[in-house]
C-alpha cells in the first residue's frame, strides 16, 4: 500500500491549476547533432534544476492519477513530483527507490510516452508532464550529491537467493529481496554487471558509469555479484540449490540469441548480428581504437545498413554513425508509423543524418569473391490489411528487387531465448520457442524454488518491463520463502 | 582476477599455465574450451582447456603467441594473474568405444586434443595420435601424448623430428595399408582439419573437427563465431566447438577467421614495440584488484566440490 507523504504545507504546489495548466513543457537539453554524431557522449544533457522545478509545477496531482497506474513498476509517480516541487530533491528520489531500484538507467531508456507519460492527463490537451526527464533530474541530482536515500533492509531472515543475470530483471528483483532481509547472490555470464544494459545499450543513451553507479548501490546494499559464471555451464541450477544450498533461483537471463534473416550471404565478412556489434562496441569498447583491444569492422567512409526497426536497430545505425561510416541507413520492411522504437530515438536518429529506407525487406547479401559484403538486395514492400498483432503486414512488391551498396550490414530484428538453462534443467518446462514457462502473477516455474521473470519468459521487451517481472518475482520469491510454500 | 599458478615454456613460443578457477575445474570435459580477457582493456580469446584439477581449483591452457593478445599471455609468469576467465564452454567431446579412433593434432592443438585422446583411451578405444608440428622446437608433451595413446607417430615439416612430412601422410599410410579406422578427431589449423577432412570423407569415416572461428561472449548471444554446416549455420560456441568435418564449409571459416586481420596485425606490431610497457601495465592493474579474488575462493573452497 502506497504511504501517504505530508509535507509542510509551504512546500505544496502552490500555483493554482489553471496557471500551471499553461506553463509549456520544458525541453530536454541535448548535444548539437552535427557534433554529436561523430562522438558518443550522452546525447540528453538533464534538465537544469530551475527547468525541473518548472516542469514538477506543470503537474496537477489528479485524483487517480493515470501515471502511476500506467508504470510497469508502480513507482508513486504523484508523490515523487510533490517533492520535487517542495525542492526536496532527495526526499524525491528515495521515494523513487522505494518501487525503483534503477531510477537513473529508467529515466534515460523507458518509453514514457506509451506508460507513464501516455497516461498523464496533461497529454489530453498538451504535451503530458516530462515524468521520464524528472526521474532522471533526481537520480541524477541524488548520485551527485554523494547522499544516497538507500533503503535499509530487514532484519537477516537466513534465507538466501540466487539470481541469474544481471540485466534489468535480475538487478531490480536483488534490490527488492535484499530489502527483506534474504542473502542474494547474483550470478553474471559477462566480464561486467548490468547485462542488456552495459553490451547492448550504447554509451550516448545510458552512459556506463550510470550503471555501475546502480550496480554499485546494490553492492553497498549488501548483494552479492559474482561475474563470469555461465549458469548451465559453469554450475547448473540444481546445483545452486543443492550444493550452494540457495533457498530460491530467480532466472533472468534475458532473450540474448541473435535472429538472422535467413537469406543467402549471412557469411559474408561484414554482416553482423545487432549484438555482435553492440557487444563489441560497448562492452568491449571497440570504439575506443587504439586503447582497447577487440576490434570491430572500421566503419570510417564505407556505407553501413541496419536491418529493423526497434530500439536496438536504432541502438546500431546511431552507432555505425559514429563510427564514421559515410552513410548510415535503416532498411525496415513496414513503414515510420509502425517501427517498435522509442520516438525520441527515432527524432534524435533523423537529427543525426540515418536515412531511413521504409517498406524495404533485404533479400540476399552480396559480396566480393574473398567473402567481403559489398552490397544487399532488397525489395519493395507495401503494407497490407493488420495482421494478428494489430500491425499493417508488409507485403513484397513483384519485381521490386534492387542492390543497395554496404560494406557492413547489422542485423537488429530480434533476439530470442538461450537455451543454456533450459537444456542443462530437465525438470524446467519450455515454451516449443525455448522461453521459460513461468506463471504470469507468481513467476514460479515447473520447478520448486525457481522463478523466470523477463526477456526469458516473454520475450525481447523493454528494459522497465525486465524490472517490473523481477519486482513481482522478488514479491512472489519473498512470499515463498517466509511461507515455504509452493 | 584469476591466479597463475604455474607458468612455463613447452615449446617455442608455446607455455602452459596452470590458473585457479574453481568453477571451471569442476565441471570441465574434454573437448570443452574458455574464454578469458587479460586486462580492463583486452579482448575476449577462447581457449581450449588441456585439463584442470577440481580438487586443486585449477585448470590447465596451451597458449601459442600469435597475436597480441597471447603473446601479452605468454609475458606471465607464475604468481601474475589475469583478469577474467569463464567457462567451460562448449560441448563436451563425444567419447565412445569406436574402435580404432586417429587423432591429428597439429602443435598446439596436441594440448587441445590430450583430454580427448586420454578420454577415448579409457573408453577402450585404440587410440592412434599423430602429432604435426612445424619442426622439432615445437613438438610438445610427447611423453603425454605417448601416455594417451596406444600408437603414437609424431610428424614434423623439415624432418628434424620423428618423421618428415604432414599429419596427413601419415593417415594416408595407414589407410594404404588397410587399417581399419573407425573415428578421427583432427585439431589445429584450418587448412590442416580441411586436408584431414579431404581424406577421411570420401571413405566416410566418421570425423570431429575442433574448429576456432573468432568469438565474443562464448554463450551464443553474439552469432559472431557462426560456421556454415552444410547450408546450415551454426554457433562455434554453443554448437560446436566440434563439429562434423564432412558438413563444414572450411573456406568460409578461413574467410570468417580473417576479419579483423589488418587491426590484428597493427596491434601485435604495437606490441612488440611496447612490449615492456604492456607487461608493467598489466601487472599495474591486476595488483590493484589483488584484494578481489580473496572472498571467492574462500567460499568455493569446501567440502562440497567437486558438483560433476
Amino acid at each position: 500500500m502506497p504511504e501517504k507523504t505530508t509535507l509542510p504545507r509551504s512546500a505544496m504546489n502552490i500555483l493554482p491549476l489553471k496557471e500551471r495548466m499553461k506553463i509549456l513543457r520544458t525541453h530536454m537539453p541535448e548535444l548539437d547533432p552535427s557534433i554529436r554524431s561523430h562522438n558518443f557522449e550522452e546525447v540528453n544533457q538533464g534538465l537544469p534544476p530551475e527547468d525541473a522545478l518548472t516542469e514538477a509545477t506543470r503537474c496537477i496531482a489528479c485524483a487517480k492519477p493515470g501515471c502511476v497506474v500506467q508504470c510497469p513498476v508502480g513507482v508513486k509517480i504523484k508523490d515523487v513530483v510533490e517533492l520535487i516541487c517542495a525542492g526536496d530533491y532527495l526526499a524525491a528520489a528515495a521515494k523513487m527507490r522505494e518501487d525503483n531500484a534503477l531510477p537513473a538507467i529508467t529515466g534515460r531508456v523507458c518509453p514514457q510516452e506509451n506508460q507513464c507519460e501516455g497516461g498523464c492527463v496533461l497529454g489530453k490537451k498538451g504535451a503530458p508532464l516530462a515524468i521520464g526527464n524528472l526521474e532522471r533530474f533526481i537520480a541524477d541530482f541524488e548520485r551527485n550529491s554523494g547522499q544516497l536515500g538507500l533503503p535499509s533492509n530487514a532484519p537477516s531472515t537466513g534465507k538466501s537467493v540466487a539470481i541469474v543475470g544481471s540485466g534489468p530483471a535480475g538487478l531490480s528483483a536483488a534490490g527488492d529481496l535484499i530489502q527483506k532481509g534474504h542473502r542474494v547472490r547474483v550470478f553474471e555470464a559477462l566480464h561486467e554487471l548490468g547485462g542488456v544494459l552495459v553490451y547492448g545499450i550504447p554509451e550516448f543513451r545510458l552512459p556506463k558509469t550510470i550503471v555501475k553507479g546502480e550496480v554499485d548501490n546494490l553492492r553497498r546494499m549488501g548483494v552479492e555479484f559474482e561475474t563470469n559464471v555461465v549458469v548451465g555451464k559453469s554450475v547448473t541450477i540444481d546445483e545452486l540449490m543443492q550444493y550452494e544450498h540457495f533457498d530460491a533461483v530467480f532466472v533472468a537471463t534475458g532473450a540474448g540469441l541473435p535472429v538472422f534473416l535467413g537469406i543467402p550471404g549471412e557469411h559474408f565478412n561484414g554482416v553482423y548480428s545487432a549484438n555482435e556489434f553492440l557487444t563489441r562496441v560497448n562492452l568491449m569498447r571497440a570504439y575506443q581504437v587504439t586503447e582497447y583491444d577487440e576490434p570491430v569492422y572500421d566503419c570510417r567512409d564505407r556505407d553501413v545498413i541496419v536491418v529493423g526497426g526497434g530500439n536496438t536497430a536504432m541502438d546500431a545505425v546511431r552507432t555505425a554513425r559514429r563510427l564514421g561510416a559515410r552513410t548510415a541507413t535503416l532498411v525496415y520492411r513496414r513503414s515510420e508509423a509502425e517501427m517498435p522504437a522509442r520516438l525520441e530515438e527515432v527524432h534524435h536518429a533523423q537529427q543525426e543524418g540515418i536515412e531511413f529506407r521504409m517498406l524495404t525487406n533485404p533479400i540476399e547479401f552480396i559480396g566480393d569473391q574473398k567473402g567481403w559484403l559489398t552490397g544487399v538486395r532488397c525489395v519493395r514492400m507495401e503494407l497490407d490489411e493488420p495482421g494478428p498483432d494489430g500491425r499493417r503486414r508488409p507485403v513484397e512488391v513483384k519485381g521490386s528487387a534492387f542492390v543497395l551498396p554496404a560494406n557492413v550490414v547489422i542485423i537488429g530484428v530480434g533476439t530470442t531465448a538461450n537455451p543454456l538453462i533450459q537444456s542443462s534443467t530437465p525438470d524446467l518446462k519450455t515454451t516449443p520457442r525455448n522461453y521459460i514457462v513461468a506463471d504470469s502473477q507468481t513467476n514460479r516455474t515447473s520447478k520448486r524454488g525457481v522463478f523466470a521473470g523477463g526477456d526469458i519468459v516473454t520475450g525481447g521487451a523493454t528494459v522497465i518491463l525486465a524490472m517490473g517481472a523481477g519486482r513481482k518475482a522478488a514479491a512472489s520469491i519473498h512470499q515463498f520463502l517466509t511461507t515455504g510454500e509452493w | 582476477m584469476y591466479r597463475i599458478v604455474e607458468a612455463r615454456n613447452v615449446g617455442l613460443n608455446i607455455k602452459q599455465f596452470v590458473i585457479e578457477a574453481p568453477r571451471i575445474a569442476r565441471k570441465q570435459r574434454p573437448g570443452q574450451f574458455l574464454i578469458l580477457r587479460l586486462h580492463e582493456k583486452g579482448e575476449r580469446i577462447p581457449l581450449t582447456i588441456k585439463s584442470s584439477d577440481p580438487e586443486a581449483g585449477t585448470v590447465t591452457i596451451v597458449v601459442q603467441a600469435i597475436g597480441k593478445t597471447t603473446s601479452l599471455l605468454n609475458c606471465l609468469e607464475t604468481g601474475d594473474s589475469v583478469l577474467d576467465i569463464v567457462g567451460p564452454l562448449g560441448h563436451p567431446s563425444e567419447i565412445q568405444n569406436f574402435g580404432t579412433a586417429v587423432i591429428l593434432a597439429g602443435s598446439v592443438g596436441t594440448a587441445m586434443a590430450l583430454p580427448t585422446a586420454n578420454a577415448l583411451k579409457q573408453a577402450g578405444n585404440h587410440v592412434v595420435f599423430i602429432e604435426g608440428a612445424r619442426n622439432t622446437e615445437m613438438v610438445v608433451f610427447e611423453d603425454e601424448v605417448r601416455q594417451a595413446s596406444n600408437e603414437t607417430y609424431i610428424m614434423t615439416d623439415d624432418g628434424s623430428y620423428g618423421e618428415q612430412g604432414l599429419v596427413t601422410r601419415k593417415l594416408n599410410e595407414m589407410i594404404a595399408a588397410g587399417r581399419k579406422i573407425d573415428f578421427v578427431l583432427a585439431v589445429g589449423p584450418v587448412p590442416m582439419m580441411r586436408a584431414v577432412s579431404l581424406v577421411t570423407g570420401p571413405l566416410g569415416i566418421k570425423t570431429m573437427v575442433s574448429l576456432n572461428s573468432i568469438m565474443v561472449d562464448g554463450t551464443g548471444m553474439c552469432g559472431g563465431c557462426r560456421v556454415l554446416l552444410g547450408k546450415q549455420s551454426k554457433f562455434a560456441c554453443v554448437d560446436g566447438p566440434e563439429f562434423d568435418a564432412s558438413l563444414v564449409n572450411f573456406e568460409v571459416l578461413m574467410q570468417r577467421n580473417s576479419m579483423y586481420r589488418d587491426k590484428e596485425c597493427q596491434s601485435l606490431k604495437y606490441f612488440s614495440e611496447h612490449k615492456d610497457e604492456e607487461l608493467a601495465q598489466l601487472r599495474a592493474e591486476l595488483a590493484n584488484k589483488e584484494d578481489d579474488v580473496a572472498p571467492l575462493q574462500a567460499e568455493l573452497a569446501p567440502e562440497e566440490a567437486p558438483h560433476a
